[in-house]
């Protein structure tokens, strides 16, 4: 399966009951797939006239206690970012995939991981979080969606599942299990709350609202530290990383999604030559995987950022860092991918300045 | 004593924001009665706009969401497709409905979208203080027109009812209009049969426009106000059925 399909079956795997889309290339086989998957389950999918409209229909089926979804590619990501504003004011879950392609503007079709900023830091208007999940496999994408949609239950937020081009297209050999697999789902026996909240017609109970606008003097204030109360709760408890190779290693090469896999190419091809590196590969990108990069920070030790950008996960191992040891960053932006010998390349140049200043000066710099 | 006017259990019992002359208080009350009316308050779920009428959550007791502006439309498909035994309508002003969220009702009433729309058509927008909307009748004085609308620069009203009374999936459309005893007794009955046509499964759209009055960014009394309705507006506006009859 293409991991645009693969995405999909775990989504229906999942639960979902409704997925609303918009063509956009290169997430095209998701809503192909669900056009045809939904309506076999007796769920609802529907092709809607845009993705403001998607996100809103989202709204719609998440306030009645629906678990729904929405997929889409960077401009499309852009027009729902009011929806996603108004989904974390009025605390509904809901699911976004977005399958990055290159920008700004109407860019080109071509993976990036360009979106890094607007995913992680909210991205619409207001003083608000969305849990991301960075998978970096077809595997591990298909694994991310039943997680995806238990954290936007558990926690009523969004959950943006940030894939790109090549997740979206690349064909690799799956297992679609119900729940969700062990790596991912990072604390056990996750209990959902109840959806008491959920618009479902007022019988024998008060009239239910959902809304985002707070008018009194204090209230907003009071809604946003209640949301920020939540944010730290999931910073605590949800966050995902693997790393290999740290102990000795001189250079961490951080990476995430597809740009770590060809990183772990890279890194192994290195150690055969002898070079000491490792790698931290952040699965939450927010919550990001702040402590593992800090404690590896300890040791002196190079911090090679990768991306498929001109740098935006790279400004948070910088804070994670925390001027302990130097970050450095190697990306590329527009569609381009970095080569496995480019990647290469740069370690060894890293290894080289190590080298020097291990020389040149005893003192950690 | 026999009673005989009560307020319908629907309708809260407590005062509005709205200001003195509004035509909302009206148009929520008109709901109310027919969804009590119809025995179906268990199962409605309403949609408020972006606008005056956005704590209408607060005036009519059944379960309600406010969404962003233009949207309801999009937030009722949502809503309707996932819980076809819910009853969904959506409450929206002429901004709402027809500048900034003309994509979503044209999309929902071309997809025969099973819902029921409230427009509230009062020529202007209310809550920002009292700019031009899209209908706005030509040399109306706003905040935004101040030497009144000028069609070579703003354009014409627009006669959003008009537009989707075409569309096959629109299968109720009618514009009454709340300037008096009469017309609101009309109005009540539009209502009720948008809302029955939904309850009973007809496959579509209804909607029924309401011509309101907004005496303050009129500026006018509350009397001279429905009387604009009555003599301004509805020579742009014309009342009556515009897509199947009852």
């Amino acid at each position: 399966m293409c991991g645009n399909e693969a995405l999909g079956e775990a989504a229906i795997i999942a639960g979902c009951d409704a997925y609303f889309g918009y063509p956009i290339t290169p997430q095209n086989e998701v809503t192909a797939y669900m056009s045809r998957r939904m309506p076999e389950e007796d769920r609802v999918f529907l092709q809607c006239e845009s993705e403001l409209a998607a996100i809103n229909m989202v709204f719609g089926a998440s306030a009645t206690g629906k678990r729904a979804m929405t997929s889409s590619s960077s401009p499309g990501i852009s027009l729902m970012q009011e929806g996603i504003s108004y989904l974390s004011g009025a605390e509904l879950p809901a699911v976004v995939v977005n399958v990055m392609r290159g920008g700004p503007g109407l860019g080109n079709i071509a993976p990036s991981q360009g979106d890094y900023f607007q995913s992680t830091r909210g991205g619409g208007h207001g003083d608000y979080r969305t849990i991301v999940l960075g998978p970096s496999g077809v595997q591990e994408l298909a694994d991310c969606m039943p997680l995806a949609f238990d954290l936007a239950d558990q926690y009523r937020m969004t959950v943006v599942v940030l894939a790109d081009g090549i997740l979206g297209q690349m064909m690799e050999p799956i297992v679609l299990e119900k729940k969700p697999a062990r790596r991912m789902a990072g604390k056990q026996g996750r209990k959902l709350p109840p959806k008491d909240w959920a618009l479902t017609g007022a019988k024998d109970r008060p009239q239910n609202i959902v809304r985002s606008l707070w008018l009194r003097e204090g209230a907003l204030e009071e809604l946003n530290y209640k949301l920020q109360a939540k944010y730290e709760q999931v910073q605590r408890n949800e966050v995902l990383c693997e790393q290999y190779a740290i102990d000795d290693a001189e250079i961490v090469v951080v990476a995430y999604g597809v740009a770590a896999r060809i990183v772990r190419g890279a890194v192994s091809k290195a150690r055969q030559e002898g070079v000491k590196v490792g790698w931290i590969r952040p699965i939450t990108l927010w919550p990001f995987p702040k402590e593992y990069i800090s404690k590896a920070a300890e040791q002196w030790r190079i911090f090679l950022t990768v991306e498929m950008s001109l740098g935006q996960m790279v400004e948070d191992v910088e804070l994670a860092v925390a001027g302990k040891a130097p970050v450095v960053f190697y990306g590329r932006p527009g569609g381009g991918v970095p080569t496995v010998d480019e990647i290469l390349d740069k370690i060894k140049q890293l290894t080289i300045r190590n080298k020097t200043q291990d020389t040149g000066q005893k003192t950690k710099v | 004593m026999k009673t005989v006017f009560a307020r319908t259990p629907t309708l809260k019992d407590c005062p509005t924001h709205y200001c003195p002359g509004c035509g909302h208080g009206i148009a929520h009350r008109l709901i109310a009665e027919v969804i009590d009316e119809l025995g179906i308050h268990d199962r409605t779920i309403g949609i408020a706009p972006v606008g005056c009428a956005v704590l209408a959550y607060n005036y009519l007791d059944v379960d309600m969401i406010e969404v962003a502006h233009g949207r309801a439309p999009a937030v009722a498909t949502g809503m309707k497709r996932t819980n076809p035994d819910n009853i969904i309508f959506s409450y929206q002003g002429d901004g709402d409905l027809a500048a900034i969220g003309t994509g979503e009702i044209i999309h929902a009433a071309h997809r025969g979208e099973q819902i029921t729309v409230i427009f509230i058509n009062n020529a202007v927008f209310g809550m920002t203080g009292g700019q031009m909307a899209p209908t706005t009748v030509l040399g109306q004085v706003t905040a935004t027109t101040q030497k009144g609308r000028d069609a070579v620069n703003e354009g014409y009203p627009l006669q959003i009812s008009e537009l989707l009374a075409v569309l096959p999936g629109a299968i109720y459309v009618e514009r009454c209009s709340l300037n008096n005893p009469t017309q609101i007794h009309k109005a009540k009955k539009a209502v009720k049969h948008a809302f029955e046509l939904q309850v009973d499964g007809a496959q579509g759209l209804s909607l029924v426009e309401l011509l309101s009055p907004c005496p303050t960014y009129w500026r006018m009394t509350p009397a001279k106000a429905m009387e604009w309705i009555e003599k301004e507006m509805t020579k742009v506006f014309p009342l009556g059925c515009l897509k199947g009859e009852k």
